[in-house]
């Protein structure tokens, strides 16, 4: 039975605020009953309702009561605790009552903007409200825990906003671990020509940025490694770190490529992962001329050394540094860290499971990824846009949406693809003269001289029309449409179904979270939102925080973005970072679990549960005994101890039971029970 | 495992030889099945298009019969081989299973009757029991006169695939080029594998109708197929009845054999044409037999 | 108490236990998105679902609840790394003990719901609340009364006879059963 016995603590004067957060609450409970009703019981000295508690003189209200009234309990209906509970608790410890005295009601995202009765949203907060004034009467006195943060950082993802991250850090004198999956770090902007608006070239502002990463003292680049395991909590990461065996010394390497040219294949004969299997490489190969490592990999499934180990070894001949190790194996890195940022970005649709576009049955029919390596000077056609049979072509389509805005596949809108698609209209009728189609559902170009850049490709001639198209396909119906690809699409400005030949389409293909973005998550134990993309703490005031604590997300990982609004985040995470770090610790809530040791029976049941071994068996005792700087607080320990003598502090049984109790104690009909229950209760 | 059969009105009228070949290709195939007790009409598209909810209690009784008449067995699969049938039960089960609302009136006037719609029934396409429960390799097992040779174009329609189809690609269905591959044919690719065949508007509208089925009929030709396979009666028969009129309106010469897919599958079975209902067919599918028999492709 | 009045006045009472991560938050997100449920049930958070005692479960039913419904991250996904397993461990031991008691297993609901999941933080509300308005009221204070009664009285006899001190309330007899 919950019964205050005051723990030897003063008897509770407890203070209540509701609050109306302008209409949001108090358009749905009747405010003034819920203060009236809260005045009314049994230890509340004060009791108050506020336009808006959060705001200074809302939170100034408290303050004067407790110095007036010497209030030592505060309780505050208003939102969720997730948003508001550290801005009262500040409050509540300005005023020299300590903070954990106060407990916050949701009586917004709870009640009012769920209830569709005024009544029934009444009588919840006023129950939610009885259960709060209980519970404080539990509360004790807690020191918050403070814990030294770690400066350096690891930084997940090589893109344009691993990069800049690691370079602002790195440029504050942190020390950054920047860890790459590919060989190469640059990601998706490394395969792009041209970026719009501005149509400036992408390796020319992306390239030096790669290099100064490359050189930079601050900066640990692992290309080609993987986060095999993180564990810790803010502040006091250890991460391991598998570095993939590349067969080649990097640190010897020094980007020659002699061996490519001495590899026994004379011709490059395997799809090259960079060029999207358009143009070929060799087993032994560099993604591109200015992959940052400039080192060389091998491939050992193409290898024939590594297949019938019966090569010549050709490239261990050419290499006059001995930079060749064929043994190699994977090397894993240990590191600890105070904060991580999880740049790991995107993955385009995969035009396959729109079959109506035909992509993969017609050989023109290309992805806007494969576009893009198309157009740039550096990829496999040298920057010719031709199609499958090696001609220009005289007319080329794009269609927009593909993979976006489609309840049969992502329903989201990928943000990039209306402005990209735009800058690929420019380029392919710069360098074919071609006539080109963009079909659309709307043309979305808000952005600084977005709008602008459509504006000029309007006037150079490129045709839009509104529609979805409803599929690619080859059947002709006219001579104009023999050996074309045609585009049937409803024009919705005009009214009618359209047919349109063309030489060539190009499948604006959407942005998606990368396939192990799950795994990525559980991992860094972070949560995901529906479609699979990383999940802020809040999606207005914490963009690139997390529900975990040290872990920030910036880039397409979180969302689809263009540039400038990744390196935008990418730079909010790096400051979110840095402020952790000059902060120097961090305060941690003092929920953790300690045991009574007089109750505690040794039984050991707990000590198993713990999934961070915070829990001990002490020998000399017999007893259990918990180490609070491992605990975490989630309390499994807790209400597993068959003694009771487990306490987690901020969720007490007490305290749990006082909510249960002041939940139930007048709701509904009053059932026999209930009432004396009430009774035995006020009496204690 | 039993299936129960859910024939529809057009399988026993101007769809009588999709029943036949059906049937006989189940017999051959070892399929066990039996025929839905005192089905009705599924109300079809036009009866939704009226009143829904009177539309689902036509649809929910056969399925709540089929129920009972395997009352005991694990699983109830009911076969509906019209694609009109199949997709109206899909929609039906779908709309009852999201909409309680509408689940109670139709469990209420089914109670009427002393029914009971459990959700418990699968509605099946005979291609997905074809492919997904029998297999390609049970299949191939089972032919006795392969198809070789023959030029075949796997021509889904609408409603089989559209657009509550639990077995198929919406786009880009592939089960019947599974099923004639195994049975040894040469499967044509086109894109016009779902396209609308005119449907019902052959009978009301001709100048929107003839058109759709004239895309279809010609594209097949110039990709030298030397038969369409069809899963839906309306398709069947505007596709294969229609031929002379879009060659007068079109000026064209088509000529090309349209077949339930059920009948040529029945004749890679080795069952005898006039037990699949080939006798039935308006025009005789004279190069479906040549080539089987080893002739050339009449229109090469 | 008469049948029709009960039937007039009654509304199922449930209490939630939400963990902190991914089900508190997801009810936060329903509200954000302002989707509509049933006011019956009312949330305890609580940092993981491991935190929540059978006693917590018991004591609710005991106090007047008639449905008590744990919210947790989805397997794989806690905060804690494995608080919902054990949750999940104890919540089958605990059906059974239910069960035996004659509380309907429909009554105490466990549900994964992670945090972007607002939409079944709804839906799930709102079936649970029909499931137990049709089940109608659990009224275990009223049962307990009784045994109380039944206990005092097996107290007063024994107390004759011999001289043994018991104190018999509704906690221990739940926690017995």
């Amino acid at each position: 039975m919950s019964t205050f016995n005051g723990n030897g603590q003063s008897i509770p004067k407890i203070g209540f605020y509701i609050c109306h957060c302008g209409h949001n609450i108090a358009s749905m409970v009747d405010v003034d009953k819920v203060q009236k009703y809260t005045a009314s019981l049994p230890g509340v000295t004060v009791s108050r309702d506020y336009k808006y508690m959060c705001s200074d003189p809302g939170q100034e209200l408290i303050q004067k009561d407790i110095k007036e009234f010497g209030l030592n309990r505060i309780v505050v209906a208003s939102c969720s605790p997730l948003l508001h509970e550290h801005t009262f608790r500040v409050a509540t410890e300005k005023a020299g009552l300590n903070p954990y005295f106060f407990h916050m009601v949701n009586i917004r995202e709870n009640v009012s903007w769920v209830t569709g009765d005024k009544e029934a949203a009444t009588d919840k907060a006023i129950d939610l409200v009885r259960a709060a004034i209980q519970r404080v009467f539990f509360h004790k006195p807690l020191v918050k825990k403070e814990v030294p943060i770690n400066p350096d950082v690891l930084i997940l993802g090589g893109g344009i906003a691993g990069i800049h991250a690691a370079l602002t850090i790195a440029n504050a004198g942190k020390k950054v671990y920047l860890v790459e999956r590919e060989p190469t770090i640059g990601g998706h902007m490394a395969m792009f020509d041209k970026t719009f608006p501005t149509l400036d070239c992408a390796a020319c502002i992306l390239t030096p940025k790669m290099s100064a990463v490359k050189n930079h003292p601050n900066i640990t680049l692992w290309s080609y490694s993987e986060v095999e395991k993180i564990e810790g909590f803010v502040g006091n990461y250890r991460a391991t770190i598998k570095r993939k065996p590349r067969y080649v010394i990097e640190e010897l390497c020094v980007g020659c490529m002699d061996c490519i040219d001495a590899c026994i294949y004379k011709e490059a004969k395997y799809p090259d992962e960079f060029n999207l299997g358009m143009s070929k490489r060799k087993p032994i190969y560099i993604p591109f001329p200015q992959a940052t490592p400039q080192v060389v990999l091998f491939d050992p499934d193409t290898c024939i050394d590594f297949k019938s180990h019966r090569c010549k070894k050709t490239c261990i001949e050419a290499c006059d540094r001995d930079a060749i190790d064929l043994k190699q194996t994977a090397k894993y890195e240990e590191i600890n860290i105070g904060s991580v940022i999880l740049a790991t970005g995107f993955k385009t649709y995969d035009a396959k499971f729109a079959p109506q576009y035909g992509y993969g049955r017609f050989p023109n029919v290309f992805t806007s990824l494969e576009l893009e390596r198309m157009v740039n000077a550096s990829g496999p056609t040298s920057g010719e846009v031709l199609t499958k049979e090696g001609k220009k072509p005289k007319s080329v389509g794009i269609v927009h949406c593909v993979g976006s805005r489609d309840e049969k596949s992502n329903k989201w809108c990928s943000k990039v693809c209306c402005m990209y698609s735009l800058k690929l209209a420019h380029l392919i009728k710069e360098h074919t003269g071609a006539e080109v189609y963009n079909f659309y559902i709307d043309m979305r170009t808000p952005g600084k001289g977005y709008e602008e850049f459509y504006d000029k490709l309007m006037n150079e001639g490129v045709h839009f029309i509104r529609g979805r198209v409803a599929e690619v396909t080859d059947w002709a119906l006219a001579a104009e449409e023999e050996n074309k690809l045609t585009i049937r699409v409803e024009d919705t400005l005009v009214g009618v179904v359209r047919r349109i030949p063309v030489d060539m389409v190009v499948l604006s293909v959407g942005l998606e979270p990368r396939e192990d973005a799950s795994d990525v998550r559980r991992m860094f134990n972070i949560s995901c939102s529906n479609e699979g993309f990383f999940l802020e703490r809040h999606p207005k005031l914490a963009p690139v925080s997390t529900f975990t604590d040290g872990i920030f997300i910036a880039g397409a990982c979180q969302g689809p973005k263009d540039i400038p609004d990744s390196v935008a985040q990418a730079g909010a995470a790096a400051a979110e970072v840095l402020s952790l770090i000059c902060a120097g610790t961090i305060e941690l809530e003092p929920n953790t679990a300690s045991i009574t040791e007089e109750f505690c029976s040794g039984c050991k049941s707990c000590i198993p549960l713990c999934p961070y071994s915070a829990i001990s068996f002490k020998e000399d005792t017999k007893k259990a005994y918990i180490n609070e700087a491992l605990c975490k607080g989630c309390g499994t320990c807790v209400a597993a101890c068959p003694s009771g003598s487990i306490i987690q502090n901020l969720f007490e049984d007490e305290q749990i039971f006082g909510e249960i109790e002041g939940l139930l104690r007048f709701a509904g009909i009053d059932l026999a029970g209930s009432e004396t229950k009430g009774k035995e209760l006020e009496h204690a | 495992m039993k299936y129960i059969y859910y024939p529809g009105c057009s399988l026993k009228s101007t769809g009588k030889l999709y029943e036949e070949s059906l049937l006989a290709v189940f017999r051959a195939l070892n399929i066990d099945y039996v025929e839905l007790n005192d089905w009705n009409c599924c109300g079809a598209t036009a009866y939704m298009a009226i009143d829904e909810d009177k539309a689902f209690v036509l649809a929910a009784r056969n399925l709540a019969l089929a129920e009972e008449q395997l009352k005991g067995e694990e699983e109830v699969n009911i076969v509906a081989p019209c694609s009109a049938c199949y997709m109206v039960l899909l929609k039906t089960q779908k709309y009852l299973k999201e909409n309680p609302a509408d689940m109670r009136k139709v469990q209420t006037a089914l109670y009427e009757s002393g029914l009971a719609y459990r959700g418990k029934a699968r509605i099946r396409h005979p291609l997905d029991v074809f492919i997904n429960d029998l297999g390609e390799k049970e299949i191939s097992k089972a032919i006795k006169k392969p198809l070789t040779g023959l030029r075949v174009v796997p021509y889904y329609g609408c409603q089989t695939v559209r657009p509550y189809s639990t077995f198929e690609d919406q786009r880009n269905p592939v089960s019947m080029d599974r099923l004639f591959k195994a049975a040894g044919a040469e499967i044509v690719d086109w894109t016009m594998k779902t396209r609308c065949c005119g449907a019902s508007l052959t009978g009301t509208i001709q100048e929107v109708a003839l058109p759709l089925s004239y895309v279809i009929l010609h594209e097949a030709k110039k990709r030298r197929a030397d038969v369409i396979t069809t899963a839906c009666s309306l398709c069947q028969f505007n596709l294969e009845c229609y031929q002379t009129d879009i060659d007068k309106k079109f000026k064209t010469d088509l000529k090309i054999d349209v077949l339930y897919f059920t009948q040529l599958l029945g004749l890679a079975l080795g069952i005898p044409p006039v037990e699949l209902g080939i006798q039935r067919l308006f025009s005789a599918p004279d190069n479906v037999f040549k080539i089987l028999e080893g002739g050339d492709h009449v229109y090469v | 108490m008469p049948e029709e009045n009960i039937n007039k006045k009654w509304e199922p009472k449930i209490i939630a236990f939400f963990c902190n991560w991914c089900t508190y938050t997801a009810a936060d997100l329903a509200g954000v998105s302002r989707l509509k449920y049933a006011p019956n049930v009312k949330v305890i958070r609580l940092m993981c679902s491991g935190r929540v005692d059978p006693q917590f479960i018991l004591q609710s039913l005991a106090s007047g609840a008639d449905g008590v419904l744990i919210g947790g991250c989805h397997p794989g996904d806690c905060h804690y790394s494995e608080g919902n397993y054990k949750m999940l461990r104890r919540f089958r031991l605990l059906q059974r003990v239910l069960r035996s008691m004659g509380v309907e297993d429909e009554r105490v609901r466990l549900e994964w719901i992670s945090a972007s999941e607002g939409e079944k933080v709804k839906t799930v509300i709102n079936e649970m609340v029909d499931t137990i308005r049709k089940l109608g009221p659990l009224g275990l204070p009223g049962k307990i009364s009784v045994y109380d009664k039944d206990l005092a009285e097996l107290k007063n006899e024994i107390d004759t006879e011999i001289e043994v001190d018991i104190k018999p309330s509704g906690k221990e007899m739940v926690e017995h059963a």
